[in-house]
């Protein structure tokens, strides 16, 4: 059913609202079952898990008075699968298929919350209900992922309900586009992608130029490896980000724009594509929307496997059917961009954020955050960390708040050592850091970047040197191969890193490493280039003991690196029981069962590391 | 007169126009920025190589001046340390993926490479290690690509696609073992490569190059009595050129001296040949203007256009003239009438084509061009810049020749109309004086076919000889030539008769010329590129004033050769020796 005038927008999202607001209050007898649907949870079971509700729910005859829903991420995924339950937003948590049953029974039906699914908050050993008395979440506030985790991301009507385009109402019936641009200039949103470009001047580009085809693209090729803050919010609210873009198309009077996912991405390409086909559908995208006049296509490209398409000015290549490499700049995009015509390039989190900024006015927005950079930031936290997951904070929150309160800290009782932002791109952020406000600039300052979200926290247990060698040996894979500097410098890079790491390196190999790193900042033709060194560098500046060692000593700290480290059994503690002997792949352990301690042949041995974690005593060392 | 506006290079005031890139204003104010990728008015520009960096006040980063444009009050640094230690880092990068026999290389001496490194003062290992997987491909004979001397400027990969709307290169792989090939990393034998030779002539390095045939010429005065040498007209053009000339300068007459020298049994000028061409191609179009036959007719002297035509335009094939390319012919006519009139055994006969062209290399190979008993008409190709290394090889001073004469030996006539088949547009110009005295009697004012001359990308003309209307065009490169091909193939084609070259400017501009690399002229004017062209052409249209003979039907050579020998042009015998066909299905079988 088309909604053909703005005043018949309103009338559907009132409607909506309403609709919605009684499913979550029940008033009206039903239940709503959430289903986290984020890919860690479904790959634990909640796929099962939704489909049994279903058959379960039917057996019983309550499929009208109760629904099933699979969402977006709730993002605290180490704690997953979970089901929120309304109205009364019990949550639980860890949930199995086989405790189907029991939640129909008891809650459903009976009305009981059932205790042993409820998360435990491990510092007062108290049952926490709903996510309002969970640390993990206390701290959070839901910008960017507005509605993710909540509404049915395939559902149009449910995100009407929970406030989509109310914001282009307010634009498209109220606003000129240099309004729009000032609006957003006004509330400091810089670009989320890692950039931090200040949005608003990149859109005044834009609308400055003089064109009949402008385009706005959104970034959707999210590469930083254990980043997936772009791909929650695609695939927990793709209306949001489409609202945004079509406020951006408004903003700089363009009439298309091209989403261009990675391919790696088909959950939220598909909920893209949904969203996209719903909304055509009731006109709200296609010629004349809501009759105003305003023309905005959108479509939908899939990246191909490459990293540097991230990089704006390889992706519109990318998208014009021409090998993802980057070009030089100038000109910019904002000037000659898609098919040489005036484009801005904005990542996923950014359009995202510009609904909630135009429906709650910036001068709400600047509320949040620091005074360069406003707002929130969504982080996928990982590595060494209790609560793994996807959060969102206000830009300002110290790292220890991310890190411990949020994250619950490093898990069995070890040491924090680092945390890395900005993935390849960015640096470590040590102890000295740990205190530091999250925004662009203090990042930066301290030697590493935002990026576009990725948080890797270390502990005692990682080797810093072989972490920048991973990132490089990474960069070496994505690189694109036009330039000089970051074709052949990051392989010469990796080979010294390799040399480092495998005891063959002497100290002028340091010093020739350094040098060679900043000559590839410095001259590569795109970011990709210029920010590889940024692993090497911060680590080296922050953890210069671990080279000399590696270097000096030809010794692996951490014990990480195979070559200058191994595994070795204490005769002493060694209860002789064989196991580490049956599970050796490569046959090196020798011993007589009962009678010797076992032993590791250190020349066979090819430090798999399964001796280690399968000896029931704790008789393995690794030195 | 465009905007100017007021800069600062190394603290120095100038005022360059508006928009300039910085690696061309500097130029203007007297900086040569080295600079490897950048090439021909930023036409080949990428900046991918990294080595024309420059600091400019406020720019975020080091800059690379051959794609960032010039601005009011920008303040540009060259010698600053950290440029210059930029600029050294990037060539020493390069390097340390380089091949480095540079003894054997065929580029040694013009390497752009070489000369960036010596210039940045790149330090010969500074970055050891790993090298990418080398692709060496010598299928083709008319050109070699050797990856591991390829610095990825992409200056080819951009050449031809401007030069033939073709694209055969581009890059395959990524990151580090990213390399230039055709798709696939095929051969050139086995992909739509016509051989032109066009991305040879923008090569920094040696990793393009034509496949030489010095050492079967060697070979070939150990094994054959008699070798016999002819040069293409357009080599004259530019030969000087390999011997620190001025581009322009003639040196038809050193080069003859200079083979003379060399050993040739015979010193063969091709524009013999090209006068029988056209005697043999003006009637072939008289012919079938009268009979109805396809029209309008192509010339086919251009293999690398003839290539084109097999892969992308069979359909059109019928339309080509059957004629042979001069060089053909004259091998076929020294095989046949040369060696009979001497009583030599064809078999003892070796004859060597001096080409400005690398595609011919593959011409010969073709066997539709094997005229007497078998033997290939032309046994080896060389290019103009392969003459000038056996020149050198030998110890021959250039500008202590006197000037020579080709051997007056039964073939050794030529006219003006021959002499011109170098330049585009000359072989339409010398069909058209022959074409206009068969159908008159009388011979045409020789300005009046002025309009098939110059660089414009289709060149048109209508004539009206004696009431016979007959319209001509002429092209140059495929790219250029493509609009009047679709229009044969749809059957819409105004004309009778097209000349098309495959190199942009024709013959003097081909694969097998001296290198015009700026960097390596430096008392060449700065737009060099922009007239090297017209200079060259300038040589051969003034050797063709000063003939006596300026048309080929009043060769005496070629009218001997007919009455003595071949009978009619077109006929029997002039089919047999003179005349060649093209094979359609080469797209399906690339390297057939």
């Amino acid at each position: 059913m088309r909604i053909n005038t703005p005043q018949e927008l309103v009338n559907k999202i009132r409607s909506c609202e309403k609709c919605l607001a009684q499913k979550f209050s029940g008033e009206t007898g039903t239940k709503a079952l959430l289903v986290c649907g984020g890919l860690g949870c479904i790959s634990t079971g909640a796929g099962d898990i939704i489909s049994l509700l279903k058959t379960k729910l039917e057996e019983k005859g309550l499929q009208d008075k109760v629904s099933v829903d699979s969402v977006g991420c709730f993002g605290f995924c180490s704690q997953g699968p979970f089901i929120r339950v309304y109205p009364g937003e019990t949550l639980y948590r860890m949930v199995k298929p086989e405790d189907v049953d029991r939640i129909i029974e008891e809650d459903v039906i009976g009305g009981k919350i059932i205790e042993d699914l409820i998360y435990i908050d491990p510092k007062t050993n108290q049952p926490a209900r709903t996510e309002k008395d969970i640390d993990f979440f206390k701290k959070q506030i839901k910008i960017a992922l507005y509605g993710s985790g909540i509404i049915n991301p395939e559902n149009l009507d449910e995100a009407l309900g929970y406030g989509s385009f109310r914001a282009f109402h307010k634009v498209i019936t109220t606003m000129k586009s240099q309004e729009v641009i000032d609006e957003i200039l006004k509330s400091g949103l810089r670009g989320r992608g890692g950039g931090g470009f200040p949005t608003g001047r990149k859109w005044q580009f834009a609308l400055d130029q003089k064109s009949d085809v402008k385009y706005v693209v959104c970034n959707g090729d999210e590469g930083d490896p254990g980043a997936f803050m772009d791909r929650s919010i695609l695939e927990g609210n793709p209306f949001a980000v489409i609202e945004g873009m079509m406020i951006a198309g408004y903003a700089i009077q363009a009439t298309a724009g091209y989403f261009y996912v990675r391919a790696e991405y088909p959950l939220a390409v598909s909920r893209l594509k949904k969203a996209i086909a719903l909304l055509e559908e009731v006109g709200l995208i296609g010629d004349n929307i809501l009759g105003t006049g305003f023309n905005f296509r959108v479509y939908v490209r899939l990246g191909a496997g490459a990293f540097v398409c991230g990089e704006e000015t390889a992706l519109l290549n990318s998208i014009e059917g021409q090998r993802g490499q980057p070009r030089p700049r100038p000109p910019f995009p904002a000037v000659k961009g898609l098919w040489q015509k005036p484009t801005i390039v904005n990542n996923v989190e950014t359009l995202a954020v510009v609904p909630y900024v135009i429906r709650n006015g910036a001068d709400d927005f600047v509320k949040l955050g620091t005074e360069k950079s406003k707002g929130t930031k969504v982080f996928a936290l990982g590595g060494k960390v209790n609560n793994v997951g996807l959060v969102e904070v206000p830009m300002g929150t110290t790292l220890r708040e991310l890190i411990y309160d949020i994250g619950g800290g490093i898990p069995h009782g070890k040491k924090f050592k680092a945390i890395q932002t900005g993935g390849p791109s960015g640096g470590c952020l040590t102890e000295k850091d740990l205190d530091a406000p999250i925004d662009y600039d203090t990042l930066i300052a301290r030697g590493s970047m935002m990026g576009s979200g990725g948080a890797i926290v270390m502990d005692e247990d990682n080797c810093m040197v072989d972490v920048a060698k991973f990132y490089m040996e990474f960069i070496c894979d994505e690189s694109c191969g036009k330039c000089t500097p970051c074709r052949i410098g990051t392989k010469r890079m990796l080979e010294y890193l390799q040399k480092i790491t495998e005891g063959r390196a002497s100290l002028e190999d340091l010093d020739a490493l350094t040098e060679l790193a900043y000559a590839v900042k410095e001259n590569s033709l795109c970011g990709l280039g210029q920010t590889a060194a940024n692993p090497v560098l911060s680590t080296m500046i922050n953890f210069r003991d671990e080279y000399i060692a590696h270097v000096v000593d030809k010794k692996c700290p951490a014990h990480v690196c195979k070559k200058l480290m191994e595994y070795y059994i204490i005769p002493e503690k060694c209860k002789k029981c064989g196991k580490c002997a049956r599970v050796c792949p490569v046959s090196c352990i020798s011993g007589v069962l009962g009678k010797t301690p076992f032993l590791i042949d250190p020349l066979k041995c090819i430090k798999c590391g399964m001796c280690y974690s399968v000896c029931p005593f704790d008789s393995i060392i690794k030195r | 007169m465009a905007k100017l506006v007021n800069i600062k290079i190394e603290g120095k005031s100038f005022q360059v126009e508006e928009g300039l890139t910085i690696l061309k204003a500097a130029k203007k104010c007297g900086f040569e920025i080295p600079s490897l990728c950048a090439f021909n008015d930023g036409k080949c520009s990428l900046a991918s190589c990294r080595v024309c960096l420059v600091e400019v006040k406020g720019a975020r980063g080091l800059v690379a001046s051959c794609a960032y444009p010039v601005n009011e009050g920008m303040e540009i640094s060259i010698s600053s340390a950290r440029a210059v230690k930029a600029r050294r880092s990037s060539v020493e990068l390069l390097l340390s993926n380089h091949s480095k026999n540079c003894q054997q290389c065929s580029k040694n001496g013009q390497c752009e490479l070489l000369h960036v490194a010596t210039i940045t003062g790149a330090r010969d290992d500074a970055y050891t290690g790993e090298l990418t997987r080398t692709t060496l491909d010598r299928l083709a004979p008319g050109i070699v690509r050797d990856t591991s001397k390829c610095i990825l400027c992409g200056r080819c990969v951009v050449r031809c696609k401007e030069a033939q709307g073709i694209g055969i290169l581009g890059q395959e792989f990524r990151g580090f073992k990213t390399i230039v090939a055709p798709a696939d990393n095929r051969s050139f034998m086995h992909s739509p490569c016509i051989q032109c030779g066009q991305c040879i002539n923008v090569c920094p390095t040696g990793a393009l190059s034509e496949n030489s045939e010095i050492s079967a010429v060697d070979k070939a005065f150990t094994t054959h009595k008699y070798v016999i040498v002819q040069t293409a007209p357009a080599v004259r053009a530019a030969i000087g050129e390999e011997f620190g000339e001025k581009i322009g300068t003639p040196g038809t007459g050193k080069m003859v001296a200079a083979l003379h020298r060399l050993g040739f049994y015979r010193v063969f000028d091709v524009n013999f040949s090209a006068d029988l061409t056209i005697i043999e191609e003006a009637n072939e179009l008289l012919l079938r203007m009268k009979n109805g036959g396809k029209l309008p007719q192509l010339t086919s002297c251009s293999p690398g256009w003839v290539n084109y035509m097999e892969y992308f335009y069979p359909d059109i094939i019928p339309h080509a003239s059957t004629c042979k390319s001069p060089h053909e012919m004259g091998g076929a006519i020294i095989k046949s009438y040369f060696a009979q009139k001497h009583n030599l055994d064809p078999k003892d006969i070796f004859v060597v084509s001096i080409m400005p062209c690398t595609a011919k290399k593959y011409e010969k190979t073709r066997p539709e061009n094997a005229a007497v008993e078998n033997l290939p008409d032309v046994d080896a190709v060389l290019t103009t810049r392969e003459l000038a290394k056996i020149i050198k090889r030998a110890g021959i001073v250039w500008n202590k020749l006197p000037d020579e004469d080709f051997d007056d030996d039964l073939i050794g006539e030529y006219s003006g109309a021959g002499v011109i088949f170098g330049v585009t547009g000359g072989v339409m110009e010398a069909a058209l004086r022959t074409a206009y005295h068969a159908l008159t009697g009388k011979e045409a004012d020789i300005v009046a076919f002025k309009e098939v001359r110059g660089l414009e990308n289709i060149k048109e003309a209508e004539l009206d000889i004696n009431g016979t209307k007959v319209r001509v065009a002429v092209s140059h490169g495929m790219k250029n030539a493509k609009p009047l091909l679709d229009q044969i193939r749809k059957g819409t084609s105004p004309y009778h008769f097209i000349e098309i070259m495959g190199c942009p400017g024709g013959c003097i501009n081909g694969g097998g010329q001296p290198f015009v690399k700026p960097v390596f002229l430096p008392n060449e004017d700065d737009d060099i590129l922009q007239t090297y062209i017209q200079k060259r052409a300038s040589v051969l249209y003034s050797e063709d004033e000063r003939q006596i003979v300026r048309q080929s039907h009043n060769n005496k050579d070629v009218i001997r050769l007919y009455k003595d020998f071949l009978g009619e042009p077109c006929g029997h015998k002039a089919h047999e020796l003179l005349h060649t066909s093209y094979v359609s299905d080469r797209v399906r079988f690339p390297g057939k």
